[in-house]
């Protein structure tokens, strides 16, 4: 799951410094503690706050830490994260996208009803793609109003919110009197309900591991080639070593019960292909410019629109993604796809995860992260036996304290910046 | 005067928005070099013309030459081509991200395809932070958030002469320091001029521009009122030129003209 922690440092990461401070295994944490007092958390609370609520339901329930457990959290938080890190995206410009639920409902009702035996029966890839294309319209579409007619965004998706909402409910009692239509593909119903044998198990967390090593060993000489600071090979080898003991550890784990799930897969190699697009192409360092300041993009000729509708395609083309595993999940689509609390929940799970409301600040792996910590506490208050009141009222305030936290860290930055 | 041709020329540029003219027939001119100031009071046409040059708008009439060639400028695109950046008072910094990803906004270096070549924009950003001599900034990987104003102007001005630019322009770059930042900057417009680039200054201040220029064009009202090298006048002198310099004759500017003299006397 850490497979794009080493994915490089991004705006609002830890910086490295060219001082040669960091050259040494203790400089590079003093430089890195620096960076945090000064409000530049990154995902440093979030971390914390995973590791508090482990701790706090292993002690207050009785299975919250056993391996059927943790591979039903992976498969209960897989397409909120995957959603996620649409909202992502979204954030860093500085909007917001309302109407992903929905959206993500359409994309798999379009593709439940492309999938019904005879009446059309495309076979899986067809209906997956056109299902996926529909929802990225859909957010080229929002994108467009928003852009071209200067609404707010928040307007024109909850506007989306409504329509696509009133689409799910149109598509879904025509084609079916019960207002449920079942899915009968078993390549689709496998992605979230297969898993991998151990032997792949395990042949993926040499990859990921040694993919991690690779990365970081190449920037590492590259920099130390170009004379400039570069991470100690020593602290590569600790990092590698430190992901390699969590990975193979999670893997075993999951070995013990059904094995690695298939969404799980899925979920890697979204967020580490998106990871890699925020942190090490053009189009992501021009995502965070335009949420850093737009005008300061527009000077240096970054066509600020085009990169707004660019992150609305990508919230609806990881809707679409997301809608599909959760309908892959439940075997079918119904009235209610999209509904309750679903938005909330992939919107606040970017929050958590460290994404900033204020734009510009964040990284691909908050949608993990959130999307962990919201599943986590919804799933050991399930074994508890909560009522749901309770646990809407302590969702919220997880939510709150995240929130507050972005708050402060951001005054600590401000307040250090001044001139 | 005539030691070095002009590398920026403009002659009788004028530009009006509506009824008030905002610029008249003004000639300006800066030469390889050299530091030139541009002073005015508020509404004599400074960031109409700079405007004007940087393709912002173009100007209703008149000419203007790059390296004695006449040039048509009708966007921020041509003047980038053409050498000329401006560095304008609200630096257009993004704060989220850091010093090199700032310098480089725009025009990111790849490998491969699609990859940001990192190390080597880091490279190229220490090395012209470092032929500036700014060496007030530690560390060009972090936020530019985290900078005070001083580094932020000299950020600002690095990235403008990081693109083999000839001209630079400079509105207002020390109207938010204080003493010590306002020095480390003057001390960096100085240096652009010793690298041979054109150099022009909007300022205020008319003690910072005796510390920094070389001559002083002085506009009043949308005309150039008078032409200063430094070595030659004096701070009264400019004052007086600003607040009363004589005008040329503007259409439909008559009355306030003579008002506006007749109280800069009293």
């Amino acid at each position: 799951m850490s497979t794009t922690a080493g994915l490089g440092r991004v705006p609002g990461g830890p910086p490295i410094d060219e001082t040669g401070a960091s050259s040494t295994v203790s400089g590079y944490i003093r430089v890195w503690w620096q960076s945090v007092r000064a409000g530049e958390l990154g995902s440093l609370p979030i971390i914390v706050g995973l590791v508090i609520i482990v701790i706090t339901f292993t002690l207050l329930t009785d299975n919250f830490f056993s391996e059927r457990n943790f591979t039903n959290l992976i498969l209960q938080m897989a397409a909120v994260a995957t959603m996620a890190i649409g909202i992502v995206f979204v954030l860093l410009v500085g909007e917001i996208d309302l109407s992903v639920a929905f959206v993500s409902a359409v994309g798999a009702v379009v593709m439940t009803l492309l999938l019904r035996p005879g009446d059309p029966g495309w076979p899986w890839w067809a209906a997956i793609g056109f299902a996926l294309l529909c929802t990225t319209t859909i957010g080229f579409l929002h994108a467009i109003v928003i852009t071209k007619a200067g609404v707010p965004s928040f307007v024109v998706t909850l506007a989306g919110f409504l329509i696509w909402s009133g689409v799910v409910l149109i598509l879904t009692t025509q084609y079916s009197t019960a207002g449920t239509i079942r899915i009968q593909d078993s390549t689709v119903i496998g992605i979230a309900n297969d898993f991998l044998s151990p032997v792949w198990g395990w042949i993926l967390g040499a990859a990921v591991v040694a993919a991690f090593a690779l990365v970081e060993l190449r920037t590492s000489m590259t920099r130390r080639a170009r004379n400039l600071a570069a991470k100690p090979i020593i602290l590569v080898a600790l990092q590698t070593l430190g992901l390699a003991v969590v990975t193979f550890a999670a893997i075993w784990y999951l070995n013990e019960d059904r094995g690695v799930p298939k969404v799980a897969v899925i979920l890697g190699i979204a967020l580490a292909f998106w990871s890699f697009v925020a942190a090490r192409t053009r189009f992501g360092r021009h995502v965070y410019a335009v949420g850093g300041n737009a005008e300061a993009a527009r000077r240096a000729g970054i066509n600020v629109d085009r990169v707004r509708i660019a992150v609305f395609m990508i919230s609806g083309l990881m809707a679409g993604v997301g809608g599909i595993m959760l309908a892959s999940r439940l075997r079918s689509v119904a009235t209610n796809t999209g509904s309750g609390n679903l938005l909330l929940l992939v919107i606040a799970a970017a929050v958590i995860g460290g994404t900033s409301l204020f734009g510009g600040t964040g990284r691909v792996i908050a949608a993990l992260l959130g999307a962990l910590v919201i599943a986590s506490i919804q799933n050991g208050m399930d074994l508890m036996g909560l009522a749901s009141g309770t646990k809407f009222v302590i969702t919220g305030l997880v939510l709150l304290g995240a929130v507050l936290v972005d708050a402060f860290s951001k005054r600590r930055r401000a307040a250090r910046g001044g001139v | 005067m005539a030691d070095a041709s002009p590398l920026l020329e403009c002659r009788n540029v004028s530009k009006a928005f509506g009824a008030v003219q905002a610029l008249w027939n003004v000639d300006f001119e800066v030469r390889p070099g050299e530091v030139m100031a541009l002073v005015g009071d508020n509404g004599a046409g400074k960031s109409t013309l700079i405007k004007g040059i940087a393709g912002i708008y173009p100007f209703d009439a008149g000419q203007v030459f790059v390296d004695g060639e006449e040039v048509h400028i009708h966007g921020p695109r041509d003047a980038a081509r053409l050498g000329i950046e401006v560095v304008y008072q609200d630096l257009a910094l993004a704060d989220n991200l850091d010093i090199v990803a700032n310098m480089f906004l725009g025009r990111e270096r790849v490998r491969g395809a699609v990859m940001l070549d990192e190390s080597n924009m880091e490279r190229a950003a220490r090395e012209t932070l470092d032929s500036l001599s700014v060496t007030t900034v530690k560390s060009v990987r972090q936020t530019v958030a985290g900078l005070s104003g001083g580094q932020r102007q000299s950020v600002a001005v690095a990235k403008a002469v990081m693109w083999n630019s000839r001209i630079v322009i400079l509105d207002e770059p020390t109207a938010a320091l204080g003493v010590v930042q306002t020095r480390q900057v003057l001390n960096l417009v100085r240096r652009l001029a010793e690298h041979d680039l054109a150099v022009a200054i909007i300022s205020h201040n008319l003690h910072d521009i005796f510390e920094c220029a070389d001559r002083i064009t002085v506009l009043r009202l949308g005309q150039r009122v008078a032409l200063f090298e430094r070595a030659k006048t004096t701070q009264q002198e400019v004052v007086h030129a600003i607040t009363a310099g004589a005008l040329d004759e503007v259409p439909g500017m008559e009355m306030p003209d003579t008002a506006a003299t007749a109280e800069a006397q009293a």
